[in-house]
């Protein structure tokens, strides 16, 4: 069996598709046979995130469909052969998307794959929900930014009822959160809200702190998962992530500014 | 402390009003979770009712639901329109009249 987890945030732009496609590269790079899928139908991303875009043939919503086999659609990943994608439509609407459809796809993925990395799209509509749906684990990815901690919020009451675990009575979804695009500095400097003021609202199980970083466009760029880049803060935050994530203990980085002594003494 | 920061003493740290706010917004919003779902329909259903003694407005009838730690609470409200209080209270001068 499978472990599903999805990774969302309600706000657009926060770092889901950046996060699945890091955290999917992740759990592979580790061994285990990771799945990730594009949920954002008719607003594909992942496959560009992933490097993969030209050898999208079949998507998602064919499988469902029944107009292509899973492993038609399914595409291995260049860089590891542990990790597989399977894209969004990027024509259809998102009523294409079913929950007897999305239900079958991830029961058959579960027979051959460790991890199935789903990829939200923003918002609470129908992608959002049929994403979060079938969760074991959420990762709440969230920025220090208010409308990004509200909507974190709002995304876990619903995680907590209109999940197939909170319907059907089952232990309820474990949730993590990745706080992105994290600025020390500015933290340091009052202009920002800290790790401290956001689990003082959401109180969650902090898997990483992923801090603001350019490497994060260079990889998109390049479309290669920026946890490939071991030089990079945002790729080692990331590695922290799936380390801790399987169990390790590693200690939070990235939280302290890195302020040079005239940084220090004429201010950022 | 920098130089700089020393000299721009007064400026305000917004992110202590994004967390201010913020603790007011996710308090409420997690009050209208726990809710139980068939409030809406209650209200909705208590409005028919009143309305067949008393024409009263959508929103003259308000249902609170409040928890503590041992007990849960449903407060109603329902305001009767102030005219006919009006009228009635002319009537009785009237009457003392």
């Amino acid at each position: 069996m499978a472990r599903i987890i999805v990774v969302t945030s309600g706000k657009g732009g926060v770092g889901k598709t950046t996060t699945s496609a890091a955290i999917a590269m992740g759990l592979a790079k580790k061994g285990h046979k990771t799945a990730v899928i594009d949920f954002d139908v008719g607003l594909r991303n992942l496959d560009l995130i992933m490097g993969c875009e030209r050898r999208v043939v079949y998507d998602f919503i064919n499988v469902i469909n029944g107009e292509a086999s899973l492993n038609q659609a399914l595409i291995r990943d260049k860089n590891c052969d542990q990790l597989y994608i399977l894209p969004a439509s990027q024509t259809r609407d998102k009523d294409a998307l079913t929950r007897e459809g999305v239900g079958k796809v991830l029961d058959e993925l579960s027979a051959d794959f460790k991890y199935i990395v789903c990829d939200s799209p923003a918002g609470i509509e129908k992608g959002a929900n049929l994403a979060l749906y079938f969760a074991d684990d959420a990762f709440v990815v969230t920025n220090p930014e208010v409308s990004s901690v509200r909507d974190s919020d709002r995304i876990l009451g619903i995680l907590a009822s209109k999940s197939r675990r909170a319907e059907q009575n089952e232990e309820p979804i474990r949730e993590y959160l990745l706080l992105t695009r994290y600025d020390p500095n500015r933290v340091k400097s009052g202009e920002m809200l800290g790790l401290e003021d956001v689990q003082d609202i959401l109180s969650l199980h902090l898997l990483g702190i992923i801090p603001e970083s350019k490497s994060v466009l260079s990889a998109s760029n390049a479309g290669i998962p920026v946890i490939l880049d071991e030089k990079s803060e945002a790729g080692q935050a990331y590695e922290d992530v799936i380390a801790r994530y399987l169990g390790e203990e590693r200690p939070h980085r990235f939280i302290e500014s890195k302020q040079g002594f005239f940084r220090k003494l004429f201010g950022g | 402390m920098s130089l700089l920061d020393f000299f721009r003493l007064s400026k305000p740290k917004t992110a202590e009003i994004a967390k201010e706010r913020l603790q007011i917004l996710v308090a409420h919003q997690r009050v209208e979770r726990n809710r139980p779902s068939y409030l809406p329909q209650l209200q909705q259903e208590l409005l028919e009712v009143v309305r067949k003694y008393v024409n009263v407005d959508q929103e003259a009838i308000s249902v609170k639901f409040e928890q503590d730690d041992n007990q849960e609470t449903l407060e109603l409200n329902i305001v009767l329109p102030e005219f006919q209080s009006e009228t009635e209270e002319v009537k009785d001068e009237q009457v003392n009249i």
